[in-house]
């Protein structure tokens, strides 16, 4: 029980990270019509915080089964 | 190879492997060994989220306006992290409550209404069925375009080919006849649509691999990986500015995000499979993850193969919605071709099936049966509901396939079509506020969740269907430039006077603004009523118990065999006499007939129902044939209130009774543990003073003797004497004995650890018993290896030991012929020490007592000198040094005493 | 007259002291120092007392007096047995004497009483005798 009212808590977090990350000003720093080593940085920095928050979740709900 | 015909044995085939899983499923899961109950299985079943519009539509948006598409898939990611409350809520309260949809959701939570039901379906199916038509035209579209390989079709034009030579008319039928098949088995639905989970998610599957396939094809075969996609793409002129802000802009991107994150939980059939299928919580939990992680998977190569596409296609006319089927065909990719293609029908397909069955429950539960109950209050219902119901779901998913097919073959290329995906987006996000604050605020009432719905639904209609009808030339263009009549405030697509927003944002800004507004203002106009009340409690307050529960509100009269009766008519005879007698079961009831015609039990038949009817139907089904007296207000609030304190109290209870069950049990072994600590004490006490009286009845006799007789001769007055001198150093040892049991069993004596050798001490101990071995006429030899034995011990203590079994060992050896052997040996990680005599031996059953307190050996017929402490002593010192004592020996054999004590070797 | 004390006990101590005390009153004094000793003395010699201590190797007091009770022997079988042990709680004394001593005397023991309990019962016995 305590376990997962503090996998719902994480996940949460998660849910705030997420909201800044991709839906606040936070995004305009990464929002430029340049590239990086060849790739946009913006289609860098999406699909690279999209995938922060997988491992993320990932962690938080089947890290806390040990 | 591939020619027209193969194209359509392939699909067919395809359909038929989808027919044998969800067959193969099925059968499994009759015989109740699911194959869909792995939360794999559950999370791929939700990238049902994921249509032909995903597979070819992403592509072309993206070749379209860069990363533009990207929040239809960043926004279900988001809310997935809030699944673990959200998704979870929603999930235990269908399984206690048996919802079966959405609709149902929403009529349940606001008082079982079956207004709200009504409305949510029709909206569900308004919003619905253009997005199933888009099902259609993709699978149509990608037929035609196959048909024409190795050319690329890039007409894709339909409406000139006659209705019955149409290609997705037959494909409507064909799913219709799938859907049927493996949707409406059972009318039940908390029984779950098993084979159909199990096709889904094996679709998920293909859908993926196909398009990760042309992914990696565009981008590693026809370039050299992304960087040279992007390379070749500036260089062409046909790279997008990949940011947000030529995408739309930041506004756009949010309200995109946001409006994908409601639809991804209000989807009919994302209800359907997250909500309806689930068959464990705990499934979630993978979930949460691994969809948001195959939403990326199915996304990384959309923008290469847009890319890709426009390469290829440079100046031609072919549509970038179907850059993922023309692309390996322009390059000749027979089978690659073939794999998308089936992939794009898994995605389609997918969705069709799910969306109907979704949309058949609602239609079924909420729309025709509230109108069938209205008409049987005034003629009787046929005997056998459930074959009755089973042919309106039928018919429901076959109307409403048809529908979609309808609406494919006149809107054709219209825009209406092409837009659709966010439309049907909208639409189902009007749900959003009755389901989300419904679940966490108990204010909400019927009038407020009905004006929401209205509202958003009239503002949706207004401000994004209706312009999208005029785009299409369907209605005249005038209203959308000056406004109805004229009124430049009412523009549907700048109500108010809002501009600088694209239609969607617009749409959801209004919708959601007057939907939220309606549904806050008339909820608060009045207190929620009983069933509202109810129904909010047991929506908000579900997450605080750990099992689903429902509390049964009710009071009135009613016939267990009239509820039976009714449920025998809705479910079919078998299927409500199982769940009557399981029922039964549960309550410790003997037979059905023995049920209490209790709130319980009329809980139990609503609930039961509610799988077939609906929540809304259910309600007025068992409230025929009961009497139901009215609750009043407080009254629910109280029993609600007391539920759920009662509730917790119990949960508390249980887990307070379980420790104390354990504390109790300790408690039991500690008192019989005292009891036997105070068995050995009172016999220790009874034998202490047994020993001790035996010498003071001589010191006592001797006295009297020689006080009474002075006249004694002299030799018999010492010998009595040297008696009572005898025996009162006999009692003094005793005592200091007892008292140093004592002090070694209470942890008080003092321990003096140094390293002893073991050699040097057995020397010492035969030295200083030398005298005793001399007296009784025995030898003593001792067999000590040369080299030093050393372990770490208290000297004095272990002297102690040593001289008692050595006294010991003399005192039974026969007198005159007694030979004691001490032997030191190495024994593993052990220094073991045996004393050996040549005396009479202890008995086997006497060996076990013999290092108890007071338990001397009994094999010389003499009294032997000592005070049955020794032993024991012993034993405790050697215990406490790490090592342990014991004894071996044959009666008649003489006895060995063996000690080992752990080897120090200076670690 | 003399009359014959069997004296059973396993401390040598305790029957030096009472037989000094026996003799000094002048009876004749056999000694054993276990109960299956003192059986077979008794059976030997039936004596005209057994003075008989509990706790002893091979057969304990209680069960030599609770044999001493039922042999054939009549007089053996009525022979005064008088506890002297070290045994002192109330439920032993009530034991014992239930088994058929005649008396209990609890060891540190005063001599003048064991004296004078030996000679009552002694009394005792020869007017039953005499009577009989």
């Amino acid at each position: 029980m305590q376990r997962s009212i503090l996998t719902r808590q994480r996940l949460i977090g998660i849910f705030l990270v997420g909201i800044v990350l991709l839906c606040s000003p936070a995004l305009t720093i990464f929002d430029r019509a340049t590239t990086w080593h060849g790739y946009p940085v913006s289609f860098l920095y999406l699909f690279g915080v999209w995938l922060l928050l997988v491992v993320l979740a990932a962690l938080a709900v089947e890290g806390s089964d040990r | 190879m591939l020619g027209p015909k193969v194209i359509v044995v392939c699909a067919l085939l395809y359909l038929g492997l989808l027919f044998a899983i969800a067959y193969w499923a099925d059968r499994r899961a009759d015989r109740k060994r699911s194959v869909i109950s792995s939360p794999t299985v559950y999370a791929l079943s939700l990238a049902v989220y994921c249509t032909a519009w995903t597979y070819y539509g992403s592509v072309g948006r993206a070749a379209a306006s860069g990363i533009g598409f990207l929040p239809i898939y960043l926004g279900p990611t988001l809310i997935a992290a809030l699944w673990g409350t959200l998704l979870l809520k929603m999930v235990r309260v269908s399984k206690a409550q048996r919802i079966t949809s959405i609709a149902d959701f929403i009529a349940s939570r606001y008082g079982k209404s079956q207004v709200l039901g009504g409305i949510v379906t029709v909206i569900a199916v308004l919003g619905v069925v253009p997005y199933i038509a888009l099902q259609l035209k993709a699978i149509s579209q990608s037929v035609t375009i196959m048909q024409s390989y190795p050319l690329v079709n890039d007409t894709g034009v339909v409406a000139a080919i006659p209705i019955l030579q149409d290609t997705a008319l037959y494909v409507a039928l064909a799913l219709a006849a799938f859907t049927i098949l493996f949707g409406t088995r059972h009318l039940d639905a908390s029984e779950r649509h098993e084979g159909m989970v199990a096709a889904i998610a094996f679709e998920s599957i293909v859908k993926l691999v196909a398009f990760l396939s042309v992914g990696v094809f565009a981008t590693f075969v026809l370039h050299d990986g992304f960087v040279d996609v992007f390379d070749k793409a500036a260089a062409a002129g046909v790279m997008k500015t990949m940011t947000v802000a030529s995408a739309g802009g930041y506004g756009n991107w949010f309200s995109l995000t946001l409006l994908a994150a409601l639809a991804v939980m209000m989807l009919p059939r994302q209800f359907q499979v997250a909500v309806v299928e689930n068959s464990d919580e705990s499934h979630l939990r993978r979930a949460v993850w691994m969809f948001p992680l195959y939403l990326l998977l199915i996304n990384i190569f959309v923008i290469p193969i847009a890319l890709a596409g426009q390469l290829t296609f440079a100046g031609t006319a072919v549509d970038a919605d179907t850059f993922v089927l023309t692309l390996p065909i322009a390059h000749g990719q027979a089978l690659l071709s073939l794999l998308v293609f089936i992939g794009g029908l898994s995605a389609a397909t997918g969705m069709v099936i799910v969306e109907t069955i979704a949309l058949s429950t609602m239609v079924c539960n909420d729309l025709v049966m509230p109108g069938l109950l209205g008409r049987w209050k005034r003629i009787p219902p046929p005997s056998d509901f459930s074959q009755l119901l089973l042919r309106i779901r039928r018919g429901a998913i076959v109307v409403i396939l048809l529908l979609g097919y309808l609406y494919f073959r006149f809107a054709g290329e219209a825009y209406a079509l092409v837009s659709i995906g966010l439309i049907s987006f909208a639409a189902v996000a009007q749900f959003a506020p009755a389901m989300i604050i419904g679940l966490y605020w108990r204010g909400g009432t019927h009038a407020g969740a009905l004006a929401g719905l209205l509202c958003g639904f009239g503002i949706w209609l207004y401000t994004l269907l209706l312009p999208s009808f005029a785009k299409s030339g369907w209605l005249p263009a005038g209203f959308l430039e000056h406004g109805p009549f004229g009124i430049a405030l009412l523009r549907p697509q700048e109500l108010f006077g809002l501009s600088g927003l694209n239609e969607i944002t617009h749409c959801l800004f209004w919708s959601m603004t007057f939907n939220i507004g309606a549904y806050l203002y008339f909820s608060m106009r009045r207190q929620p009523n009983v069933n509202e009340a109810t129904q909010a409690t047991l929506f908000v307050d579900v997450l605080k118990h750990e099992r689903p529960f429902g509390v049964a509100l009710w009071r009135g009269k009613a016939e267990v065999h009239e509820l039976s009766r009714l449920a025998e008519r809705f479910l079919g005879v078998e299927r409500a006499r199982y769940a009557f007698a399981r029922f039964a079961d549960q309550r410790e009831v003997e037979s059905v007939d023995q049920l209490p015609a209790d709130a319980e039990t009329v809980h139990f038949a609503e609930t039961l129902l509610a799988g077939a009817i609906g929540s809304a139907s259910s309600r007025v089904m068992v409230a025929s044939v009961t009497a139901e007296e009215a609750l009043g207000l407080d009254e629910v609030l109280d029993i609600l209130d007391e539920a759920s304190q009662i509730r917790a109290y119990s949960r508390e209870l249980e887990q307070k009774s379980q420790e104390l069950e354990a504390a109790t049990g300790e408690l039991k072994a500690a008192n019989e543990q005292l009891k036997e600590i105070d068995r050995v004490k009172d016999d220790f006490m009874s034998s202490v003073t047994h020993e001790l009286r035996t010498p003071l009845a001589s010191i006592r006799a001797f006295s009297e003797i020689l006080q009474d007789d002075p006249r004694i001769e002299l030799e018999q007055r010492r010998h009595f004497l040297e008696i009572i001198v005898s025996e009162t150093k006999r009692l003094s040892r005793l005592v200091n004995q007892v008292l140093d049991l004592a002090k070694i069993e209470s942890d008080n004596a003092d321990w003096h650890t140094e390293d002893v050798d073991l050699g040097e001490l057995i020397r010492e101990g035969a030295e200083s018993t030398a005298q005793l071995f001399a007296e009784r006429g025995a030898r003593v030899i001792c067999e000590v290896p040369a080299e030093p034995c050393v372990v770490t011990a208290d000297h004095d203590r272990l002297m102690q030991v040593l001289v008692n079994l050595l006294s010991n060992a003399v005192k039974f050896a026969p007198q005159g012929g007694g030979v004691v052997r001490i032997i030191l040996q190495a024994h593993g990680r052990n220094f073991r020490v045996s004393v050996i005599d040549n005396g009479p031996g202890i008995a086997i059953p006497d060996q076990r007592h013999i290092f108890e307190r007071f338990r001397q050996g009994s094999g010389g017929t003499e009294k032997p000198v000592g005070t049955g402490l020794g032993l024991p002593i012993s034993r405790r010192i050697i215990g406490h040094l790490g090592g342990r004592i014991w004894v071996e020996s044959r009666p008649g054999k003489g006895a060995t005493f063996i000690f080992e004590l752990p080897v120090n070797d200076g670690a | 007259m003399t009359k014959t004390v069997l004296i059973v006990d396993d401390e040598p101590n305790i029957v030096l002291s009472v037989a000094f005390l026996m003799k000094r009153e002048g009876h004749t004094v056999l000694t054993a120092s276990d109960g299956q000793e003192a059986l077979e003395t008794l059976v030997a010699t039936s004596p005209d007392l057994m003075i008989l201590d509990v706790m002893m190797p091979r057969k304990n007091g209680f069960e030599v007096c609770s044999e001493v009770r039922v042999n054939a022997d009549p007089r053996i079988a009525r022979m005064p047995i008088l506890m002297l042990t070290a045994k002192g709680r109330e439920a032993e004394m009530k034991k014992g004497l239930s088994l058929g001593a005649d008396a209990y005397i609890t060891k540190p023991f005063s001599t003048h009483e064991l004296v004078a309990k030996v000679n009552e019962l002694l009394a005792r016995s020869s007017t039953a005798d005499a009577q009989a």
